[in-house]
């Protein structure tokens, strides 16, 4: 058959041109492997070109757009339709009363997992007290109410005076003094207490940090909102609400 | 002895007005002549002509002040009556030589120069006003010139957006940096690049200072402050790098080379450096910003960038400056003085955390005052040439003067209706330009604080505002491409 004969014929013509310049030798030899070094190098360019259009390449000439002068650059621009919106939306905010927060919806811990109860009496039949099993904060002037009559017990053990405080745009976290407990979220019994867990917001004093309102003031205490559980790491860390 | 016309005591008459002893004294608390007794009705132009007969020199114009602070407009007698001074003593009176001449505001665009084909992102005048050069994100530096508002020449050599350029004191050179931390050197006349590309940078230029013409005549030493954190002294005449400063540890945001041989150099990392320039070692932190520290100006910026160019010899075709080294030297540094005067040079920095901080960054490391007013961060400040003003212009859509030596507020300059990205003032330090991200431009008139000119145009955000050291023109560059000139 013709075509299969053709086709044979083909496929042997690799291995006859393999077996031609394997054996020959001399002056013959030297001018044929020229010639197919020169056919080798244009096989090989094709096939580059081949695979490269396959691929995408970085396209390195080009330069980006959006030039902006160095001192937008580390800075993030806002489209101008967001601004817009985001202007309403702060608006509504504000006259609904809620503010932004970096945890806004956090765990609420129910009662029997804070406060642990503490049996007393002659037949530790009396169940009225209760232990914080969560770090808390408790002010400079603090005194406990006499043994008998506390209801609340707070070990010294977890209490704790300083939280890690995190700038979040300057990237920096600072020891800070804490002033007092703002809000917990789980319950005002919490807040009042000073109980501090994930989410609870802070005021920390931030004196050291060397801020300044319009008027020349120096602001010495800020917000900041817990961000770990501290009854198992040991430690407060926070994030401050710029 | 006090020389009066009519007795030596401040009588009260019943039928003219009120006497008062005045006493001349200049800024530095000097003397001047014997104390005067003047009616209280006496206006600024007679007190003039007082004072300039005084001082026996050609007649300047002079603005008074009352207790250093109140200015004295219209007549004497207001500024008593509100201060409430007493009339018995004799009034110390100090009195402020203005600017010879006076620079007329800018009204209309008198063309719009096409050519880039991205953004342009800085614009600056060469110190005699002679080129001006701009630098865009196509990465290209076109020069253009003024006579015939067309372009001259486009300086191709960049590889990324040109963020910042800056020319030599002499005007003979101008230095870019690019997006990809290199910096090239380009000759205003031909438009070629002169000597290499210099690299060494790891990331993108923020700034660049040359050093001041009175220290070195030959514009050899450049200054280039990178967000690697490092600063870079180049030799321009070799080609390479001669220092590295190392300290700060985030971006460097701002160099500038004062005219002592000091570098001052501010910093993303809160603080602001000193460093002697002669051997790279650094002589002090300034610590106090709460946040980044965006921008520094000296108040001698605007001699040291003319260098011996005198604004006041200006005429309508600027010209190169002509003279041998020495000469040129010689002017530079006489210059520098009368406006340094006996006070050592001050720094003003601008920060994020909404204040600027006035240091006296040769003697202190504690700051003389803290201006807080700004409700948005500050992008620049630039002290006016005569260095009794201080201009910032911050992302709260207004601009505040502050008082050049102490501090002081002043006032508050309010239009825009966004961002106010740069600032410019004119050379008799009596206007104000301002660009801002509402695409106008807003000249103000410092002495009455108001408004002088609004100068629409732009299509839109204005990225990068110049005014010429003679006062002819302004020029400003934007996002829209377009590179505006504005004349009279």
């Amino acid at each position: 058959d013709h075509h299969e004969r053709k086709r044979k014929k083909e496929s042997r013509e690799a291995h006859e041109r393999s077996h031609k310049a394997k054996k020959m030798i001399g002056l013959k030899a030297k001018l044929y492997h020229k010639q197919r070094h020169a056919e080798k190098i244009q096989m090989k360019k094709t096939i580059k070109m081949h695979e490269q259009r396959k691929t995408k390449q970085k396209n390195d000439d080009k330069t980006p757009e959006g030039a902006v002068p160095a001192y937008l650059l580390d800075r993030e621009g806002q489209s101008r339709a967001k601004v817009l919106s985001n202007m309403i939306k702060q608006k509504r905010k504000e006259k609904a009363g809620k503010w932004e927060v970096p945890l806004p919806k956090v765990r609420a811990q129910g009662e029997t997992e804070v406060l642990k109860v503490i049996r007393t009496g002659k037949r530790q039949k009396k169940a009225w007290k209760r232990m914080v099993t969560k770090v808390c904060f408790v002010g400079d002037g603090f005194t406990r109410k006499p043994p008998k009559y506390e209801r609340f017990i707070r070990p010294t053990g977890l209490r704790f005076k300083k939280a890690h405080v995190t700038h979040p745009e300057l990237k920096a976290t600072f020891c800070l003094p804490i002033l007092g407990v703002k809000k917990n979220p789980s319950s005002p019994l919490y807040t009042s207490l000073g109980v501090i867990t994930k989410g609870t917001v802070i005021e920390v004093n931030v004196s050291e940090l060397g801020l300044v309102t319009q008027g020349g003031k120096v602001i010495w205490g800020k917000y900041a909102q817990v961000t770990n559980n501290p009854e198992n790491d040991g430690c407060i860390n926070a994030v401050l609400l710029v | 002895q006090a020389s009066s016309v009519s007795g030596p005591e401040a009588d009260m008459s019943s039928e003219d007005v009120e006497r008062l002893l005045i006493q001349f004294q200049d800024e530095n608390g000097e003397i001047l002549g014997s104390p005067f007794d003047v009616p209280l009705d006496i206006t600024q132009d007679k007190l003039q002509l007082v004072c300039n007969a005084l001082l026996q020199k050609e007649p300047v114009p002079l603005a008074f002040f009352v207790q250093g602070e109140m200015e004295v407009v219209s007549s004497l007698g207001t500024c008593v009556k509100a201060l409430g001074v007493e009339t018995e003593q004799v009034l110390p009176v100090v009195y402020q030589p203005q600017a010879l001449f006076r620079v007329r505001a800018v009204t209309r665009c008198t063309s719009t120069l096409q050519g880039h084909t991205e953004a342009v992102i800085s614009v600056a005048f060469s110190p005699t006003g002679k080129y001006l050069a701009s630098g865009s994100g196509d990465t290209t530096v076109r020069f253009w010139d003024l006579t015939t508002e067309t372009p001259h020449h486009t300086s191709r050599g960049h590889t990324h957006w040109v963020l910042s350029i800056a020319w030599s004191p002499d005007g003979k050179k101008l230095a870019s940096g690019c997006k990809n931390s290199q910096i090239c050197l380009w000759d205003p006349v031909t438009g070629a690049q002169i000597g290499r590309t210099l690299t060494g940078h790891t990331k993108w230029i923020t700034w660049l200072c040359w050093e001041p013409l009175h220290l070195n005549p030959e514009c050899r030493y450049l200054a280039s402050s990178s967000k690697d954190g490092s600063i870079r002294i180049w030799d321009t005449v070799l080609g390479r790098c001669e220092k590295i400063l190392t300290g700060h540890t985030q971006s460097v945001t701002c160099v500038k080379w004062g005219g002592d041989g000091l570098l001052y150099t501010s910093s993303q990392d809160r603080t602001v450096k000193v460093w002697r320039a002669k051997d790279g070692v650094q002589c002090r932190t300034l610590q106090g910003h709460a946040h980044w520290v965006n921008t520094l100006a000296l108040s001698t910026d605007h001699v040291l960038r003319t260098g011996a160019f005198e604004p006041a010899n200006a005429t309508v075709n600027p010209q190169d400056l002509t003279g041998s080294l020495e000469e040129l030297k010689e002017k530079a540094l006489e210059r520098y003085n009368k406006v340094r005067g006996s006070a050592p040079e001050r720094l003003v920095s601008g920060s994020d955390d909404f204040t600027l901080f006035l240091w006296n960054p040769a003697q202190d490391k504690k700051p003389l005052a803290r201006m807080t007013g700004h409700s948005a961060l500050v992008n620049e400040v630039l002290f006016s040439p005569d260095t009794r003003l201080l201009a910032s212009a911050s992302f709260d859509k207004s601009v505040k003067i502050w008082d050049g030596r102490t501090g002081k507020y002043l006032m508050s300059l309010r239009g825009h209706v966004a961002s106010v990205y740069q600032i410019a003032w004119s050379a008799d330090s009596r206007l104000l330009v301002s660009g801002s991200s509402d695409s106008t431009l807003k000249v103000w008139d410092i002495k009455s604080g108001k408004l002088n000119m609004d100068l629409p145009g732009h299509a839109d955000e204005v990225y990068a505002v110049d005014w010429s050291p003679d006062g002819q023109r302004v020029a400003s560059g934007g996002k829209d491409k377009c590179l505006r000139i504005w004349r009279r």
